[in-house]
């Protein structure tokens, strides 16, 4: 299994396209913390625009862990879409090239085909996450300098010392790869229902943007089915960043407002992720290979 | 031990029985059989979409059979997939692979799958082999259709298979690469022992190279025999056209002219001496059947093109 893994991981970064998405994160993220490096002042000024008469901050509000922040906002709703770039060709791909059935005719089953493709993809995914941490954590931290994480929530602020921040954007980093391995496996199974490359790439991306939507609108009928969208949980790594008071309003160090979120997102993303894959794998051993 | 040298020798490698396949309404393969032994070289003949590929998808459990039974080293296909396609080696109609990996690369990435180590001089061997040794670390995109046949043929040698089944090697071939490859095959099966399966829509191509030919047309095999004795200068293939084919195919049969019957799917054929045709026509006519015409094809090219145009 390790070999077919080796295998797909060596097509996956031989492949030009593989960079696309390791570039285009880098240029979105430079382009962000130069901005915000230039002008991050003005863009400060309007964040605190409401809460400026009532509360005077000191410190560095811009620094590192609040781009990062800012960025991961901005970049995993985008993301997903880059995953779906070589997640759903891993098998339409090697359809369309005709390549599928040389692979299909060696001694491994076709199980262990489709599970190293998966494994190699998520590999893949989990290293374009590990790329976005270090660009918008660490680069920020040393572009920005740290200091306590000052959050404006919808109806409240979050103020979090800094160094109760790092492990927390650990946590995020951790469920966002939960949330971007979901992406990868639908994209696994739309390509293992197709024969052509771009097929299967519309449609994960299609299918995010029509359960987004779902899971944004406040419609009495889309709430019943909301909480079993896998959309409705991706956006939850902020939840970490929501911290529990005591009863004088103070926040409590090292915690977590409703871990029970956390949880329950994470079952119901990893429930989709062995459904999508299952899937995939009969859906590819009843096949003809015909291409 | 001459026993069991005396099994291996006459061991089928490729056992099809009575396989079928559907695609919705269509029939691309019908009810077919045929074995092919240790050491042979096969030639499986057929026009373009006769069903030649997708009874080659069959044999590499590509393509689920709709019926029937596949064994190969005298195992089942479906039941044995993995210790079947490890002692197989095959190349199924173009040779597509990955364009942006280089030669040695492919067959570094196909060594890999299989269970023996290969080593690095295994490959650089293969890839002489096939006449690919100066493009090596060229990038599969840099070649022509002919250098691309040659790799996937150097794809399904290197693991030095005893069963090599080839779909249209000489696909995108100049007619030096042509003679190259029937070389190659033919030091494959004489002087390495292996058994080759090999298709091609030209007879001319695999009267030169196989044992045995089987033709099928329509999914359906329409002859099947020593390819010597279907290309005996001696015996002429004759086609009989009567009044009432049915009687005289029945008449045939009974008789000892079933012998040398070729074909009854699209009309009557049959492969005999010359000094019987007479006999043949006298024997149906003192039957009651009348003849209309008897008549002579020249070659097992002729009987080719006459039963894949009568569809």
């Amino acid at each position: 299994m390790w070999s077919l893994i080796q295998i797909e991981l060596y097509k996956i970064f031989r492949r030009p396209r593989t960079y696309i998405a390791f570039g285009a994160i880098a240029a979105l993220i430079v382009v962000i913390q130069f901005g915000l490096k230039i002008d991050g002042d003005t863009y400060a000024g309007f964040l605190m625009k409401d809460i400026n008469d009532t509360l005077t901050v000191d410190g560095k509000v811009l620094n590192g862990y609040l781009i990062c922040y800012i960025l991961l906002q901005l970049l995993l709703v985008h993301v997903p879409l880059l995953v779906a770039l070589i997640a759903a060709d891993m098998i339409s791909g090697e359809a369309n090239l005709g390549t599928l059935r040389l692979l299909f005719s060696t001694p491994y089953s076709r199980t262990h085909w489709v599970l190293a493709k998966f494994i190699a993809a998520s590999m893949y995914t989990i290293l374009l996450l590990i790329w976005l941490a270090f660009l918008a954590l660490f680069v920020s931290m040393w572009i920005f300098g740290t200091d306590d994480l000052f959050l404006m929530k919808s109806n409240y602020v979050v103020l979090i010392e800094q160094s109760d921040v790092l492990w927390r954007y650990v946590g995020a980093f951790v469920f966002a790869s939960f949330s971007l391995l979901t992406v990868t496996s639908l994209g696994f199974l739309m390509s293992s229902l197709s024969s052509n490359s771009i097929g299967p790439i519309v449609g994960t991306m299609s299918a995010i943007v029509f359960f987004t939507i779902l899971s944004t609108l406040n419609i009495p009928l889309f709430n019943l089915v909301k909480p079993y969208l896998f959309t409705t949980h991706m956006n939850n790594w902020k939840e970490f960043f929501d911290i529990k008071v005591n009863l004088d309003n103070e926040a409590i160090r090292g915690s977590i407002l409703n871990i029970p979120k956390i949880k329950t997102s994470i079952i119901v993303l990893t429930l989709h992720i062995i459904l999508f894959v299952t899937a995939s794998v009969i859906i590819i051993k009843k096949k003809d290979i015909l291409s | 031990m001459f026993g069991v040298f005396c099994y291996y020798v006459s061991m089928a490698v490729i056992k099809v029985e009575n396989i079928s396949k559907n695609f919705g309404t269509l029939k691309a393969v019908d009810n077919l059989s045929f074995e092919v032994e240790a050491g042979q070289v096969f030639g499986f003949l057929g026009q373009n979409g006769s069903g030649k590929s997708t009874t080659i998808r069959m044999l590499l459990s590509l393509i689920h059979p709709s019926s029937g039974s596949i064994e190969l080293f005298g195992k089942s296909i479906q039941k044995n997939r993995a210790s079947i396609l490890e002692k197989v080696g095959a190349i199924i109609e173009r040779p597509d692979l990955y364009p942006y990996l280089s030669a040695t690369e492919h067959l570094q990435l196909f060594a890999k799958v299989r269970k023996q180590k290969i080593e690095a001089s295994r490959i650089t061997d293969t890839l002489t082999q096939v006449g690919l040794a100066h493009r090596a670390q060229d990038k599969v995109q840099t070649f022509s259709l002919g250098m691309k046949q040659r790799l996937g043929i150097a794809i399904a040698l290197v693991h030095n298979p005893s069963l090599i089944i080839l779909d249209e090697p000489t696909n995108g071939l100049d007619p030096q690469g042509i003679a190259d490859i029937r070389a190659l095959i033919q030091h494959l099966a004489k002087e390495e022992g292996k058994t080759v399966f090999v298709s091609s829509h030209l007879l001319s191509e695999i009267e030169q190279l196989a044992n045995q030919i089987l033709i099928i047309h329509q999914g359906k095999k329409m002859v099947e025999g020593v390819t010597k004795e279907l290309l005996d200068p001696e015996k002429r293939i004759v086609q009989i056209k009567t009044m009432d084919d049915a009687k005289a195919l029945a008449t045939i049969v009974a008789s000892n002219f079933n012998q040398y019957l070729l074909s009854r799917k699209e009309g009557i054929f049959l492969k005999l001496p010359t000094s019987a045709i007479p006999m043949l026509n006298e024997s149906l006519v003192q039957s009651g059947i009348a003849v209309l015409g008897i008549e002579t094809k020249n070659s097992l090219e002729d009987y080719f093109l006459q039963i894949t145009s009568n569809a």
